[in-house]
């Protein structure tokens, strides 16, 4: 038996006795650990990078297997069974691949931007609140139960914008250092459009935080801040986004934009800029790209789920439901991380049936999309909103007013833009009626 | 059509026809509907296994049926009714081939027919991009395209092909694909 499957298999086998062994040795001192919030979240955060490294590679798969079913193919199906070993294969091939260094690169930044672009898509998560209060058995049943969240910090909301906007570093970074007007074009799109979507994004979680602190009760209404307490603001009443469907839409296309993913994905237009920000990246450096782009996919959608989609909560119709949300039982806390992860997971094959569905924006469109639709209608219903605190109105006045604005905001669009032309081709018949150059101009010339 | 064989020279305004985009209703100017109904197209596709099971065909276990008289795939060089190479070493297809990946070196025939025959035929079939154009050429239907596809090799030197190799493939295929026209002779 000198089958190399055979031997990793004894070798996984020794190193988990090896493991239970430890495990069992200092069984007393782990459970003293784990039950010191510190130690906790070191724990969880080393437990939550590798869930997400391990997601991200499948949410490839994920994104391949999409594609492919709606384009009626089957997507990887070879490794393993129906394609589930392809993020090894993947990740085998991209370590093998030769990692090339252009001559004419800014070396020190060339190399720093992947990394930048993946570690701060990492670090954004730590105020993701996965699983809320619990205790272990073995903990006294008044001791201060334990977050199930890296880090729970106040600011969480401002944390994740200022960091989730960091992302667009990398890209930059990687754009410009690439010493390549193709890249250079990318990233210069990269920036414009984060800025640009940055403010829509801002006014939509102002909103949800607006909302979340006029929902909790008075004294607890600085919580909005964290996310957690913006989950909180949610048990045992509606979602957010029942009270602010518009806002959470406006959420989802700003997340969108934000994550460089189509249809805002103008910064790797293929067609026009060959890779856009990533042509000079090759092996493990472009995977670090990618790997940057899932997980700030991954941060974003947990953050939308939180903040106006009840987070790790289940909807009161599932049985059960009162023992999942508030009970502080370590079984529950693990069901609500399941609860949130499906969540995210719901979001991310949405990401991807719009990015298979939908062409790319025109860069002017893109523009037009954020400062004449989505920052107007922010701001109208962030007034909107603050209105309602001020002087005590009912929630519900936000759900008439988010229709309200939307139905405004469709109808006026299509009646500035009636009659003007969308496409090149539409400019080119109004100036052929015109009589002057038109559309079949070419053919006239040439005496047709 | 008329004039199909030579465009440009007797085209009637009445031939092309400009076709207008259509004007767009106020409510798809919304763009909502388009935006919904597309979504609904791409997961109606998502979830129809019935479809991609019936299309889709997994390769290396099966295979696609060609339509054996017009696929066109790798070279061969047809021998006449006596086993000879057919090719007269006009260069025909060396000067359609748009991929100019076709060499040929021609020399006197050895026999009575022809006045020449070609000493080295080579086709990189790497640089080839299979138009077809070098059997369209040809004036005795000597190089011909094959429905073999599989063509792999672990070198480049290896993929130019020789006459050599170019006979086999035709003693591989002539079974499957036999010679279209019968020789043409009176060189
Ligand atoms: S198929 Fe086209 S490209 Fe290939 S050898 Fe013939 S003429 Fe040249
Ligand atoms: S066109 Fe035909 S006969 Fe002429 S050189 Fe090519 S293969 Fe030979």
């Amino acid at each position: 038996m000198k089958h190399p499957i055979f031997s990793a298999f004894i070798a996984l086998s020794l190193g988990g006795m090896v493991a239970l062994g430890l495990l069992l040795t200092f069984w007393e001192d782990i459970k003293m650990l784990l039950s010191d919030q510190f130690y906790f979240s070191l724990f969880l955060a080393v437990a939550v990078l590798g869930g997400i490294q391990t997601a991200v590679a499948y949410f490839i798969l994920l994104e391949r297997k999409i594609s492919a079913w709606i384009q009626d193919r089957f997507g990887p199906n070879r490794v393993g069974p129906v394609g589930l070993l392809q993020p090894l294969a993947d990740g085998v091939k991209l370590f093998l691949k030769e990692d090339i260094i252009p001559r004419h690169v800014d070396r020190a930044l060339f190399v720093f931007a992947p990394f930048m672009a993946m570690v701060v898509a990492l670090i954004a998560f730590a105020v993701i609140p996965w699983g809320g209060e619990f205790r272990w058995p073995w903990m006294a049943a008044d001791a201060e139960p334990l977050v199930a969240q890296v880090a729970s910090i106040h600011i969480g909301v401002i944390y994740i914008l200022a960091v989730g906007s960091m992302g667009v570093y990398g890209v930059v970074l990687g754009g410009w250092s690439s010493n390549n007007k193709f890249a250079f074009y990318g990233a210069m799109r990269a920036a414009a459009q984060m800025l640009s979507y940055e403010v829509p994004l801002g006014l939509t979680v102002i909103i949800g935080v607006l909302t979340a602190g006029y929902l909790l009760p008075g004294p607890e209404a600085t919580d909005a801040m964290r996310l957690e307490g913006v989950v909180a603001a949610q048990t045992g009443g509606w979602w957010l986004f029942v009270y602010h469907p518009v806002v959470a839409l406006m959420l989802f296309i700003a997340a969108l934009a934000e994550a460089n993913r189509a249809p805002f994905d103008l910064a790797e237009a293929e067609q026009e800029l060959i890779g856009g920000f990533h042509t000079e990246y090759s092996g493990m450096k472009w995977a670090m790209f990618f790997l940057g782009e899932y997980a700030h996919m991954i941060t974003s959608s947990a953050f939308m789920a939180c903040l106006f989609f009840g987070g790790f909560l289940v909807p009161s119709f599932v049985p059960g439901a009162e023992w999942i949300n508030t009970s502080d039982a370590w079984l529950a806390m693990i069901v609500r991380i399941h609860v949130l992860a499906f969540k995210v997971l719901l979001f991310i094959a949405m990401y991807m049936v719009v990015r298979w569905t939908l062409p790319r924006f025109r860069f002017d469109q893109l523009m037009r999309v954020a400062w004449k639709a989505l920052v107007p209608a922010g701001m109208l219903l962030l007034a909107l909103q603050v209105l309602i605190i001020q002087f005590g109105w009912s929630q519900w006045v936000a759900l008439v007013g988010n229709v309200v604005i939307f139905v405004v905001m469709v109808v006026a669009s299509v009646l500035v833009s009636a009659g003007s032309p969308i496409t090149g081709r539409q400019r080119s018949m109004i100036e052929r009626d015109r009589g002057g150059l038109g559309a079949n101009a070419g053919l006239q010339h040439a005496g047709l | 059509m008329p004039g199909y064989n030579m465009p440009g020279s007797d085209w009637k305004q009445t031939d092309v026809v400009v076709v207008d985009q259509p004007e767009l209703t106020l409510f798809e100017r919304s763009y909502l509907p388009q935006v919904l109904g597309g979504m609904g197209t791409t997961l109606r596709h998502m979830f129809n296994v019935a479809k991609r099971s019936k299309n889709v065909v997994q390769y290396p276990e099966k295979k696609r049926e060609l339509r054996k008289e017009i696929y066109r795939g790798v070279h061969r060089l047809n021998r006449d009714d006596q086993g000879r190479v057919a090719c007269v070493a006009c260069f025909m297809c060396e000067t359609a081939c748009p991929a100019h990946c076709i060499h040929i070196e021609g020399a006197e025939a050895p026999w009575e027919d022809r006045e020449k025959y070609p000493i080295k035929f080579d086709i990189d079939e790497l640089r080839c991009i299979y138009c077809g154009m070098c059997e369209e050429a040809c004036p005795v239907d000597a190089i011909e395209l094959t429905p073999e596809y599989q063509l792999v090799g672990q070198s480049r030197q290896e993929m130019i092909f020789d006459k050599e190799k170019l006979l086999m493939v035709f003693d591989r295929t002539k079974d499957d694909k036999p010679r279209k026209n019968p020789r043409i002779t009176g060189y």
